[in-house]
């Protein structure tokens, strides 16, 4: 289980880090996307993989996961949302400023 | 107290001055200051020479054995007395130089600052502290040479100084670091008891040469004199303090200070004497070609810093003791000469001595003055400087370890001397004397009477303690050398004549020998032009830090070209590098020893797909459409993992996040280029590749390691106290808002300004939309189907009813602030889509920002509200209420802090996507000029 799950990651991890080496702004923030649920799964795992032991108190349970990376991945996630926005819409803002969605350097506009 | 006052109060006061506009109240509170200061150290006075040593001592931060402690050792006490003294001087002095243009009361405020540290160096008794005060004088001196912030060199030199001497701060600060590690402590009082054991360590010889580097930066000691001549284009009033008693000689008061414990090693020897050797002779022989008066003084104090460096290079008592005399006596003599230097300039109008000439008849006291400072510079007898002068020579004259070059001393000492006597007749011959001067800017006279006093005092002095040292200067110098010396004090009778001794000859050659010198000047400036070419520092320091600037920008060239790939490729391929390298050479199995779960069909054909879908996002990223659904399939599968392995509360926020992050992505793509052409070459994919492939092997590597070990968390805590500690039996949530309620708080705040940077971002800013697609059709017309519009409406008071639910449930079930947040965001923005926004943004008056603002302002209050009742800031409580048909109930504070959680999520959602929705839309339009129309109806209607 672990070893799926764990190769799950390192896919979407390798998937995000190639989209990002792209030299357009589109694929960049498909892989910033898929890199941050990547990341997530990677802080979330650290907490280990049980499976109906959610963290709610109850007295019928008499062992729970571990709550604290839940508690930082729920924040991340939504940290996640507000930087991909935010990188979404500095990609918009370049193009509309310099005509060009290229992130690579290049002055020109080869499009 | 009364002891750490003494600093802390031109510290604290330094403000005080700038407080007034009367240049006499700007003068006279400064003064004031620094008087009740000297009174202070006068009160310690009977127990220094009593031969105790006062101390004051305040734990500050234990854990680095920082205290905040004072002593007044008689050395600390001589150096007081001399900056507070010295000080008082020059508040009178630059009450009278500084013109109405200049502002006087913040150099006033800069003069005190610079004081209370100066004051700080020689009174702390830890070392960590005086490294701070240290600094400080770095700084405060920074500003006291920039002091005229207008003229180019006022710069120049400021900065310089700034760079060399703290350059040299940090040196010391890793020596005085290495120097605490050694003894164990960082107090003064053991540090000196432990000479033993500092030299005896393995560290002793980089502790010394990083201790020398910054006390001699500090002291401008070759090769780092440099700077202290163009610190000269400072007011004259900063130059007589910072280069006579106070700033340069900090460098060789913390020699003299560490001298029992550091000096005694060859190492010693041959570092500090070289050095002050060639520091005197070298600035010596500069200061005889300078033109410039103040040029002269500052080489000539370097050259007398050299001469109390070599002496205490020496490191026999005797020269101890009379470096500390001749500390005491240059600082009268030079303090003095720089202000004469002053009032030429500011009677006159200049400084360049080929210019100045015949002053004597105009300026016969001031000219009376000059001749007894530069006497005592020269050495002359029955003048203070003479006194200290024979008993160095006599010193060099010792045997040393330089064994049989020994001669080299006394010969390099004589000939520093001889320069010394030659450059002190310049000063008064070519001022006062020669032909009548022809081109003055000013006709001279003699300065208002305030402005000479200071000079005035300070000359009484040098020749009083030259008539009478063993009655004036003796006890303070005794008390002084006692207290670094203990014991080895020399039993010493200082005296104007001590025979016909070799000291007394070499005193004679050097008077002699510069009075020759003098009268052969014109053909030494001709010799000197050539080796300017080559000794100019100022020019090296310059090239070397325009070549540092060169250098740095070619670097940043090459990392920071533009190229986004490039930065993420070098980030990527260093963390690779740094993360797999602690691997190689460990010994220990890679796998830990625990056992994997065995796999279920179901969670592996879900894996299997959430594979397949990341693959295809990328395969098909030039297919945008089709990745973004690939993209969104992934994040549901993800969403599905969290249920799988006990997250319900991520999975509910990671399935509400994917649907606005598509719905992001989606108006992205409108307003992006349509297409993404094929551009990386064949060997630029194999880069990226493998460069990914690493990434992501090595993620699932480290991971598959930390998994097989055994793991020790610290969620026990959480969990036992979520129930009777947070009041709810959501542990997730009750960290979200109460254990960890500090974290959320700054996380909401992020959201905020990403939502504020966006709004911004996108303000007045056009962007036009393709009119076709890719493949050159036209969008669908038809943009809001009538049967989604219909369906949607009824939902969303549903959906808001479901999203109080989860709110409120939050507490003690899966839910809370953030996914109802998303719930009502998604909601909302579906009317958007479904009906537009000229539908939806009349109906929807609420301000997005007054939103975000008010859940700001919610989650900090609740913070603020445990304040009120006593408890640390965001500290929940909770208690059981029971209303009729509800019944009992829970309400806990937590829940207006999720309140404010809530409303931050649902503000800055909807003011990103509905500001990005409304980019290029004509429907943006309409709704914006009818909302003018309107404004404008209500404007005539009033």
């Amino acid at each position: 289980m672990e070893l799926l799950f764990t190769s799950c990651m390192g896919v979407m991890i390798a998937c995000g880090v190639y989209l990002m080496l792209r030299a357009r702004t589109f694929p960049f923030v498909l892989g910033l996307t898929l890199l941050g649920y990547a990341v997530n799964m990677f802080l979330f795992v650290s907490g280990r993989l049980k499976t109906n032991l959610p963290a709610v108190i109850s007295p019928a349970q008499l062992q729970y996961t571990d709550p604290l990376p839940q508690a930082l991945v729920l924040t991340a996630i939504v940290i996640g949302f507000a930087m991909v926005a935010f990188v979404v819409v500095l990609a918009l803002k370049a193009s509309g400023e310099l005509g060009t969605d290229h992130v690579d350097g290049h002055k020109e506009n080869n499009s | 107290m009364n002891l750490a006052l003494i600093p802390l109060l031109p510290l604290l006061g330094a403000v005080i001055p700038s407080l007034f506009r009367s240049r006499n109240l700007n003068a006279l509170t400064a003064g004031a200051i620094a008087g009740v200061s000297m009174l202070l150290l006068l009160l310690q006075a009977p127990a220094v020479f009593n031969g105790a040593m006062p101390l004051a001592s305040w734990s500050w931060i234990s854990a680095i054995g920082l205290n905040f402690a004072f002593r007044v050792s008689g050395f600390g006490f001589m150096f007081a007395f001399l900056i507070l003294g010295i000080g008082l001087l020059i508040v009178i002095y630059a009450r009278f130089y500084l013109s109405a243009a200049d502002p006087m009361g913040r150099f006033y405020t800069y003069l005190l600052l610079f004081m209370g540290s100066m004051l700080g160096i020689v009174l702390s008794e830890n070392i960590i502290l005086l490294m701070m005060f240290w600094e400080l004088t770095s700084i405060s001196s920074f500003l006291l040479i920039g002091f005229w912030s207008y003229r180019t060199d006022a710069r120049e030199g400021a900065r310089q100084a700034l760079v060399i001497t703290g350059g040299g701060g940090l040196a010391m600060i890793a020596g005085f670091l290495l120097l605490g590690h050694i003894v164990g402590s960082f107090e003064l009082t053991t540090i000196l008891a432990s000479k033993e054991i500092i030299h005896a360590h393995h560290l002793y010889p980089i502790t010394l040469i990083l201790i020398l580097l910054g006390a001699f930066t500090k002291s401008a000691q070759f090769p780092f004199q440099f700077w202290l001549p163009h610190a000269m284009a400072a007011p004259t009033p900063v130059s007589a303090y910072l280069h006579s008693a106070t700033m340069v000689k900090a460098g060789v008061f913390l020699l003299a200070l560490l001298f029992p414990v550091l000096s005694g090693s060859s190492l010693w020897f041959y570092i500090v004497t070289p050095v002050g050797l060639i520091t005197f002779m070298f600035a010596a022989y500069m200061a005889m070609f300078k033109d410039d008066l103040k040029g002269l003084l500052a080489y000539s104090t370097v050259s007398h810093l050299g001469l109390i460096t070599l002496l205490l290079g020496l490191g026999s008592p005797l020269a101890a003791f009379t470096a500390v005399f001749h500390i005491l006596n240059h600082a009268a003599f030079k303090a003095g000469l720089f202000m004469l230097a002053g009032i030429i300039d500011h009677e006159t109008g200049t400084r360049d001595m080929k210019r100045l000439s015949g002053l004597w008849k105009y300026m016969p006291i001031t000219g009376t003055l000059t001749m007894i400072g530069s006497a005592s510079m020269a050495g002359v007898p029955l003048f203070n400087g003479f006194l200290s002068k024979e008993m160095f020579l006599a010193e060099t004259l010792e045997p040393n370890l330089f064994g049989a070059f020994s001669w080299i001393v006394p010969l390099g000492a004589t000939l520093a001397a001889i320069f010394a006597v030659a450059y002190s007749i310049r000063m008064v011959h070519d001022v006062f004397f020669k032909e009548p001067f022809t081109n003055l800017p000013k006709k001279p006279h003699e300065p208002p009477h305030g402005m000479r006093l200071p000079a005035e005092i300070l000359m009484t002095i040098c020749v009083l303690v030259g008539l009478f040292p063993m009655t004036l200067a003796a006890p303070m110098v005794n008390v002084a050398a006692g207290s670094i010396l203990g014991a080895a004090t020399p039993d010493y009778h200082i005296a104007i004549w001590h025979g016909l001794n070799m000291a007394l000859a070499l005193s004679v050659i050097a008077l002699v020998g510069g009075s020759i010198f003098y009268l052969q000047r014109l053909r030494l400036f001709d010799s000197h032009r050539w080796c300017m070419r080559y000794c100019d520092g100022k020019a090296n320091f310059e090239a070397f830090i325009s070549g540092v600037v060169q250098g740095g920008r070619q670097i940043t060239a090459y990392m920071e070209n533009g190229s986004l790939q490039r930065y993420i490729a070098l980030l990527v391929g260093a963390v690779i590098v740094l993360g797999a390298s602690p691997f190689f050479g460990s010994s220990a199995p890679f796998i830990g020893p625990l056992a994997m779960a065995s796999v279920d069909p179901v969670t592996l054909i879900m894996g299997l797909a959430l594979i397949f879908c990341s693959v295809a996002t990328v395969v098909n990223h030039r297919n945008r459409i089709l990745s973004i659904i690939m993209l969104g399939t992934v994040g549901l599968i993800v969403s599905l993992s969290f249920i799988r392995f006990s997250a319900p509360d991520l999975a509910l926020t990671q399935i509400s996040v994917e649907v606005v992050t598509i719905i992001l992505l989606m108006m992205a793509l409108h307003l992006l280029p349509r297409t993404t052409p094929v551009e990386s070459t064949s060997t630029r994919r194999g880069r990226d590749i493998v460069l990914s492939v690493a990434a992501g092997g090595g993620c699932t590597a480290l991971m598959m390691a930390v998994l097989t070990r055994p793991y020790d968390t610290i969620a026990g805590y959480f969990l036992e106290n979520s129930k009777p500690g947070g009041g709810g039996t959501n542990v997730v949530n009750v960290i979200l808002v109460d254990f960890r309620g500090f974290d959320t708080l700054g996380e909401i705040t992020v959201l905020v300004i990403a939502g504020l940077v966006i709004y911004a971002l996108l303000h007045d800013f056009d962007l036009t939309a393709p009119k076709t697609d890719a493949l050159g059709r036209p969008w669908v017309q038809d943009r809001f189907p009538m049967i989604l519009t219909q369906i949607t409406r009824p939902l969303m008071p549903l959906s808001l009813l479901f999203a109080v639910y989860i709110f409120l449930r939050g507490h003690n079930e899966p839910g809370g602030g953030f996914i109802a947040g998303l719930i009502v965001a998604s909601v909302l923005i579906l009317q958007y889509i479904s009906s537009g926004i000229v539908w939806t943004r009349p109906r929807l008056t609420v301000d997005n920002h007054i939103i975000m603002a008010w859940g700001l302002v919610i989650a900090v209050l609740t913070g603020v509200g445990s304040w009120v009742v006593g408890y640390p800031f965001l500290t929940s409580s909770f208690t059981y209420l029971t209303w009729p048909l509800v019944g009992k109930f829970e309400i806990a504070s937590a829940i207006a802090f999720d309140l404010g959680v809530f409303l931050a999520v649902v503000g800055s959602v909807m003011l990103v996507l509905v500001k990005l929705g409304s980019m290029n839309s004509t429907d943006a339009e309409i709704v914006s000029t009818s909302a003018q129309k309107d404004q404008e109806e209500q404007k005539g209607a009033h």
